[in-house]
């Protein structure tokens, strides 16, 4: 039996907002699997939960008429691989999606949590980052929307107010279009592991070789997932050459603070960095149309 | 803390009340006697607990009794139709993909899935498909054989 003093369920968004209002300090609760297992090990005594795994309007994955894509928060890992919607428009989101834990985990656990418990591991926010996700944040006084880049404030912290419910993870047409996308995750174990390094690059190819456009979001480099503004400003209009793209893997770097921990040095997550943001770029630059290039 | 719940576990309709910090496993073994949901790590890693919900495969460990309140539970127990084992605990027993057997529920769930699925599947994806499991006796070969035999059949 868990250990949490009270547990509340609601079952829309306004519910769940006048249940935050009326008792500041609930943890809200949704899969579960990060939660209950923090729960496990001790780190949340004398919890209060809020349930929100019933809310509907949470839920699914759509294309809305102008090509945005919204993410239900309380879609799992499961329903994100198995979405044609993202398969067909945003497959590094898919890839990220397969990576994370095992079967079972992924038949529950949910993407908003992935976000909203501010894992620097976190395997979809790479992905998240480097396409320009959104999120709209909905409390009883409004709604506001934040790029996911300003969301994470540090370890486990991200700009959650008090009283403030993620309701949606939005991606604009312009971030998706014509772009190639390739997410990998460096981890000890194909499975069930946290990543050692997780990198997501897309790419936009102009005159068959050009990089007209490069973002890289990086998990584990550094307190909070991170993008590497310094590559991508240097990647941009470059021709995509072996040694351009080597050069934009070494100057991801730079945007990283890399520390060592019991899973790897810094160091080695530096060298993780510069290899797997040149690998991932290769593949996203092919799967952007790129002829024969790097 | 207590909350009524109905639902079907094993084919048969229940209602009871639980304490909503109970965990799914915790009824399924401690209140409705199906020991064959095993306890291993407790945090959802060794899938030794998994449990069919709604045709799924997920950790009962982690998973709240509340939430499975109008679900249909599948436990190890309930796969054998009148008398008869299924195919996947047939080919379990032919293939000597048991030894300990403490992790044998937990993988015939997720094999049990992965069989309803109708789905082909190349040995690395049922490699995949069972990543949520630890097996420590068998040593993995024997569980992946008997689950390519029973989508064969």
């Amino acid at each position: 039996m868990y250990n949490f003093e009270e547990y509340f369920e609601a079952a829309t968004v306004a519910e769940a907002l006048d249940l935050l209002a009326a008792h500041p300090g609930l943890t809200v609760i949704a899969g579960g699997t990060d939660v209950l297992i923090k729960m496990h090990h001790g780190q949340l005594e004398r919890a209060r939960l809020l349930s929100i795994r019933g809310i509907q309007s949470l839920q699914g994955i759509q294309q809305m008429d102008d090509g945005t894509i919204v993410i239900g928060p309380l879609a799992t890992f499961s329903q994100v691989i198995n979405d044609q919607v993202i398969q067909g428009k945003i497959p590094v989101l898919t890839e990220a999606a397969a990576s994370m834990g095992g079967p079972q985990i992924r038949n529950v656990a949910t993407i908003g949590g992935n976000i909203c418990n501010g894992a620097t591991s976190a395997d979809s926010a790479p992905a998240l980052f480097a396409l320009n996700a959104r999120l709209r944040l909905q409390s009883r006084q409004g709604e506001r929307v934040v790029p996911i880049q300003e969301f994470y404030l540090g370890p486990g912290r991200v700009d959650l107010k008090p009283g403030e419910l993620l309701t949606a993870i939005t991606i604009a047409p312009a971030d998706y279009q014509g772009y190639g996308g390739r997410y990998i995750k460096f981890s000890m174990r194909k499975a069930m592991d946290i990543a050692t390094l997780g990198v997501a690059v897309l790419c936009k190819i102009k005159e068959g070789s050009v990089l007209a456009d490069v973002r890289i979001g990086l998990g584990v480099a550094g307190p909070t997932p991170r993008r590497c503004p310094a590559a991508e400003d240097y990647a941009r209009g470059k021709t995509a050459t072996p040694e351009t793209i080597k050069a934009i893997g070494r100057l991801a770097v730079k945007s990283t603070q890399a520390r060592t921990s019991w899973r790897a040095s810094k160091e080695y997550r530096e060298h993780l960095v510069a290899e797997l943001t040149r690998r991932a770029l290769r593949a996203a630059i092919s799967r952007a149309g790129g002829e024969g290039i790097a | 803390m207590l909350k009524k719940i109905s639902w079907t576990v094993n084919g048969t309709p229940v209602n009871l009340e639980v304490d909503v910090r109970e965990t799914l496993l915790e009824v399924l073994r401690n209140r409705l006697g199906y020991t064959g949901v095993k306890k291993g790590c407790g945090v959802g890693e060794c899938g030794a607990c998994t449990v069919l919900i709604d045709g799924t495969p997920i950790d009962s460990c982690i998973y709240l009794a509340v939430w499975a309140d109008g679900k249909d539970i599948v436990t190890v127990e309930g796969i054998a139709k009148n008398g008869e084992l299924s195919k996947v605990q047939k080919a379990f027993i032919e293939e000597g993909a048991v030894q300990c057997g403490f992790c044998t529920p937990g993988y015939i769930m997720t094999a049990t899935a992965i069989v309803n699925s109708g789905k082909k599947y190349t040995r690395e994806e049922i490699k995949k498909e069972l990543a949520g499991h630890l097996c420590r006796c068998t040593g993995y070969q024997n569980i992946i054989k008997a689950v390519e035999k029973a989508i064969k059949e």
